[in-house]
């Protein structure tokens, strides 16, 4: 069924108790092309890009728990590119166009809200180093711009630019293109489109092994569901990438820690942007459905509990009252945590890996959301043509061995 | 917010007085050893980490209390301590892990 003004209008004159279940819940067949771990908006849309584009049809996607219901439920959905090196502005641009257009191309509405992207400089140094970034970004055809801080004021009117308080405003960088996107849609449509295409999404099926050939190379996986054969297998599991690569022998560049964000209760709309502040330590958007959500930084110590510590969302609210006074008598909705997987350059792993069938798209840290159409196309290509794609090529397992970092954890939004 | 226990000052204190230090009993190689080193066995050492989900030997500094580095192993699914000791110990066998749970 496709979703159209027709079909929506024919739904409610039936009280909208007829829309039909948006993809058949699969028990898996014996063997697959390509077999995904991992029903995330990454694993999904890697699904539906080979599906789409690659022309791999028969490919099963498998979910431990149900879909979306990891790292892609569970952060604050901004979508930006302003990365500062070439290789991740490339990398996080190209998501960033096959955001645009993405509902239409999966018809299902993910809410992608071009609302535009804020980021405060409260020091000299700020100031410098976003200058740098607006340059950086329009050398790579990156939109981003600088604002002075009445411009700020105009962009974002819940800002305060008074210079007596304890962090000015002494300006922003603006990219227009960046915003947020409805979390939940991604994975959803991502599900509904690729299974339309024959992907089956097998949920509560966790991979307990990876089965190796005389060669070494992978010829399918143990499942909750019995053994799948499968020759090449896409690891997208986010924080539990280790835990499913020592399936295979192999150990990675990876911690896996919790990263927290949480939602107030909803009012009207207040904020028309994303604002993020390095320097005091938050960022803040408000969904469609009035709630400002909150976020700044990872818990301390690596965690597969999917919870991080009070003192983080004190110091989180804390810093989000410092920028914006207006917010001081908010209540909070709830709050959750996610765990992420942080590579040591704070740079994403998209590629190949040493076992023959193998293929990997983790280490996106604290920043997975954004490249979701990226990271899943570059997978998928990559799954392919057993060879990565020009833009996910500098970002190899090898780079940890030759030294070419990627080393944009001083370009994060937030420092982690 | 975690319970530590300090094994120098030998009692529980709330987490915002510590900070994690990583993992724990990664040795690092000599000057000779480091000369003889290829460029893998650098990286493993520099970058590959162990990230275990379930019992995780880690390193905690007092840095708000007795200052002192030492070392715990804590299972990251329920982020429970199993136990604590000093820097210098021995990584703690599965019997002496099993031993402390009780």
């Amino acid at each position: 069924m496709k979703f159209s003004a027709i079909s929506l209008f024919a739904n409610a004159l039936s009280g909208h108790k007829k829309w039909p279940s948006q993809f058949p819940n699969k028990e898996p067949k014996k063997e697959y092309d390509v077999i995904i771990i991992g029903g995330g908006a990454h694993g999904l849309g890697a699904a539906y890009y080979l599906a789409s584009k690659y022309g791999i049809k028969n490919v099963a996607v498998l979910e431990k728990g149900w879909i979306g219901g990891g790292n892609t439920g569970r952060n604050t959905t901004i979508i930006r590119s302003n990365y500062l090196f070439d290789e991740s502005a490339a990398l996080y641009d190209h998501a960033v166009d096959l955001w645009d257009g993405l509902s239409q191309e999966l018809n299902y509405n993910v809410m992608f809200s071009k609302r535009g992207v804020l980021m405060l400089a409260h020091n000299v140094h700020d100031v410098q180093s976003f200058q740098r970034h607006v340059y950086s970004n329009r050398l790579n055809n990156v939109d981003n711009r600088w604002l002075t801080p009445e411009e700020c004021k105009e962009f974002c009117p819940p800002l305060d630019i008074s210079s007596s308080r304890r962090y000015p405003v002494m300006g922003g960088a603006l990219q227009m293109r960046a915003g947020t996107a409805r979390h939940d849609s991604v994975a959803w449509g991502y599900a509904r489109a690729a299974s339309k295409l024959g992907v089956d999404i097998i949920q509560n099926c966790e991979v307990t092994g990876i089965r190796r050939d005389a060669f070494g190379n992978v010829e399918g996986v143990e499942t909750a569901k019995g053994y799948l054969k499968s020759k090449k297998v896409g690891v997208s599991a986010a924080g539990n990438t280790s835990v499913v690569m020592e399936m295979a022998g192999l150990r990675f560049p990876l911690e896996s820690y919790p990263l927290q964000a949480l939602v107030s209760e909803p009012i009207k709309p207040v904020f028309p942007c994303v604002v993020m502040s390095n320097a005091v330590h938050a960022y803040i958007s408000q969904s469609d459905k009035g709630e400002l959500v909150i976020g700044a930084g990872t818990d301390q110590y690596t965690s597969y509990s999917q919870r991080g510590a009070l003192h983080l969302q004190e110091h989180n609210l804390m810093s989000i009252c410092e920028i914006f006074p207006i917010f001081k008598r908010m209540r909070m909705l709830r709050s959750w945590g996610g765990v992420v997987d942080v590579t040591p350059d704070r740079s994403p792993i998209v590629g190949k890996t040493p076992v023959g069938g193998l293929y990997v798209n983790c280490g996106w840290g604290t920043g997975g959301f954004k490249a979701t159409p990226g990271a899943a196309n570059m997978l998928a290509y990559t799954i392919a043509h057993n060879e990565p794609h020009k833009i996910n090529a500098p970002f190899n397992l090898d780079r940890f061995i030759g030294g070419r970092l990627i080393d944009e954890a001083a370009a994060a939004a937030v420092a982690h | 917010m975690l319970l530590i226990h300090c094994p120098y000052c030998k009692e529980k204190r709330p987490e915002i007085e510590f900070a994690y230090a990583g993992e724990a009993h990664i040795v690092r190689p000599d000057a000779i050893a480091q000369s003889e080193m290829t460029d893998e066995e650098w990286s493993k050492f520099m970058f590959i980490r162990n990230n275990f989900r379930g019992e995780h030997a880690e390193r905690w500094w007092h840095n708000a209390g007795c200052n002192m580095f030492f070392n715990a192993i804590r299972n990251t699914k329920t982020d429970k301590f199993v136990m604590t000791y000093k820097m210098g110990e021995n990584r703690p066998t599965k019997t002496q892990i099993e031993a402390a749970k009780k």
